[in-house]
């Protein structure tokens, strides 16, 4: 087992790390840059080095910096977190080349996995359905209209190397299919550097649901079961349960079946999410692998029971996997709700500021994931989530009902938060029946 | 009776349909039977003002100017006589150029903004620092060989 990681990244993910090392005797060294000096959770790492000033691209996604902390602070190796350096295969490969172990996938198997169109090709490889697209980059306009024509509107129009909901635009006919494909390209080529777009059907009112898996060194790879992150603004996740709550227990079989022979063709190793895209008649269609573990990941924690941050340490000290599929079981319902520093009744507008009275959640069911309390001031230069709120119960109704007295009883002030948003979800008839898909927020809210 | 069961349920389909697709109200008529169903309105709070943020993505703020520095720190109170070389880098920190060499500056050593004042290591590359201002070397604050972060302060210097 590792003697020192260092965590390459901050807030609450951070602090996760950091438990999850300090549980396993492991020293956790904590990077920071000068908007986040101070932060409390910093005192909780072993040791905090400042690595630069507040913009990311000189601290947080600055590789030559996070290198030279790893180095002077000796470290064994470096735990990404989710975002920043966490998909990039230039960082995991340095790790390598530096004798510091990258806790995540292989740069190969990051690089294939984090390619959406040999991603595609490798889950159909594996016998997984994808939802029907262009097999490949789209050359030109005139090829896509030709696709588009075949699969049928209305069509996705995505960046291959696309994030984060940007680089996509809908068509629902050839006029609209010519003005989206050229804006998507030039978004995507501003964006990041790649203007190639593919196609992909456009599945109305689809839910999303995807599977989290494990895989160590020596070939095994086990499932923690699927959940539902349908409820979603604009491409941003706002609340996740597991179990998805409508799927038979043969589709659910089928699923996470075909999450895990995905992952094993690509030969990765650690934790990675399977996403895929539910339709109305419970068919399920490959979407993409995130290569990293996932903001979302406490919900499945709750319903297996089993602690994911600390199986990644081990499996990237070099422990295969003692468990088997048998040993994991779903027991009840979570649910978590994402609490960003934005303003709901300002069209979720960023509201960074000191937060003078902090009165977090308890009791029974109620787990909170933050690095936040009061006196903690909400930087402009990152992103704007707070906190995670997680119910867990026996029963999705029960979990519901948890989650409601939870939020209502959590002081956040002065700053806005979307705690009144999630609380109107939460209420809404259609939520409670489970009948929810990723369009649901912008529909209703 | 059996006419008032079903009515009732009825009702019940229809407040149901009513709820899940948040009607505020139904009328429903067949012949000379009209079923008007009408749900209580809370008072809206009217929700005045610009936005004051553009319509972007949530969290970053664009363009927004670096804060000043984090967590509840104290400004520290400038000493009026002397400015600090603080580390741009992370690394080691090296006063002298060999270990068998002079250091680069001592106490009392004249600097001006291209002089050399020690060296940090960072990934086996050796990072000469400059000074970067004119003045006298009254304090020499890190230590040789020691690590240090981003922002730490190396040397405290009297401006001419």
């Amino acid at each position: 087992m590792f003697s020192r990681v260092l965590i390459a990244n901050r807030g609450e993910i951070a602090l996760r790390v950091i438990r999850a090392c300090h549980e396993l005797g492991i020293e956790a060294v904590a990077v920071y840059s000068e908007a986040d000096r101070g932060a409390a959770y910093l005192d909780m790492a072993d040791e905090a080095i400042c690595i630069g000033p507040a913009v990311p691209s000189e601290s947080y996604l600055n590789i030559p910096r996070i290198m030279s902390a790893a180095e002077v602070s000796n470290v064994d190796a470096i735990h990404p977190g989710y975002g920043f350096l966490a998909e990039n295969e230039n960082f995991a490969q340095i790790c390598r080349e530096c004798g510091i172990i990258f806790i995540g996938p292989p740069p190969e198997a990051m690089r294939l996995l984090g390619d959406k169109v040999e991603a595609r090709k490798l889950a159909k490889k594996a016998g997984v359905d994808l939802v029907p697209g262009s097999d490949g980059v789209v050359a030109d306009e005139a090829e896509g209209l030709k696709i588009a024509g075949k699969i049928g509107y209305p069509v996705m129009i995505k960046a291959v190397a696309g994030g984060g909901g940007r680089g996509m635009r809908v068509a629902h006919n050839d006029m609209s299919f010519r003005a989206g494909f050229a804006s998507a390209r030039a978004e995507a080529e501003a964006a990041f550097g790649e203007g190639a777009v593919y196609l992909e059907k456009l599945i109305v009112e689809p839910r999303h649901v995807e599977v989290q898996v494990v895989a160590d060194g020596a070939g095994n790879v086990l499932h923690f079961y699927e959940r539902d992150c349908s409820i979603q603004r604009r491409h941003q996740k706002m609340i996740e349960e597991s179990p998805c709550p409508v799927l038979s227990e043969k589709t659910r079989q089928e699923l996470c079946a075909s999450a895990i022979r995905i992952i094993k063709h690509a030969n990765y190793v650690n934790a990675a999410t399977v996403e895929f895209l539910l339709d109305k008649d419970k068919h399920f269609y490959f979407i993409e692998v995130n290569t990293r573990i996932q903001v979302e990941h406490p919900v499945s924690e709750m319903v297996t029971g089993w602690d994911l941050i600390k199986m990644q340490l081990k499996v990237a000290a070099g422990d295969d996997l003692e468990l088997t599929q048998k040993d994991i079981k779903c027991r009840g319902v979570a649910i978590e709700c994402r609490i960003n520093a934005e303003d709901p009744a300002n069209n979720f507008s960023p509201c960074p500021g000191t937060i003078t009275r902090y009165i977090p959640p308890g009791g029974p069911g109620v787990r909170v994931d933050t690095h936040v309390y009061q006196g903690w001031t909400v930087s402009p230069s990152y992103d704007s989530m707070l906190c995670k709120l997680i119910a867990y119960q026996p029963t999705r109704a029960e979990a519901i009902a948890t989650m409601r007295r939870a939020l209502s009883e959590f002081v956040i002030e002065p700053i806005k938060t979307t705690i009144p948003a999630s609380l109107s979800i939460l209420s809404h008839n259609l939520f409670v029946k489970g009948k929810i898909d990723t369009e649901f927020v912008e529909r209703n809210f | 009776m059996a006419q008032w069961d079903e009515q009732f349920s009825k009702l019940k389909q229809i407040i149901e349909i009513m709820k899940d697709h948040n009607l505020v109200e139904i009328q429903i008529k067949q012949g000379e039977e009209e079923l008007c169903v009408k749900k209580a309105q809370p008072v809206q709070p009217q929700i005045t003002g610009v936005p004051m943020f553009g319509a972007g993505m949530p969290g970053v703020l664009p363009g927004a100017a670096a804060p000043a520095a984090g967590q509840g720190q104290e400004a520290v109170p400038q000493e009026a006589k002397s400015a600090e070389i603080k580390s741009p880098l992370v690394g080691t920190f090296y006063a002298q150029p060999s270990p068998d060499s002079e250091p680069f500056v001592e106490l009392g050593s004249r600097v001006e903004p291209e002089t050399v004042v020690c060296i940090i290591e960072a990934m086996k590359v050796m990072n000469e620092i400059k000074a970067e201002m004119s003045g006298v070397i009254v304090d020499v604050v890190a230590a040789n060989g020691s690590a240090v972060e981003y922002g730490q302060v190396l040397f405290k210097v009297r401006p001419d």
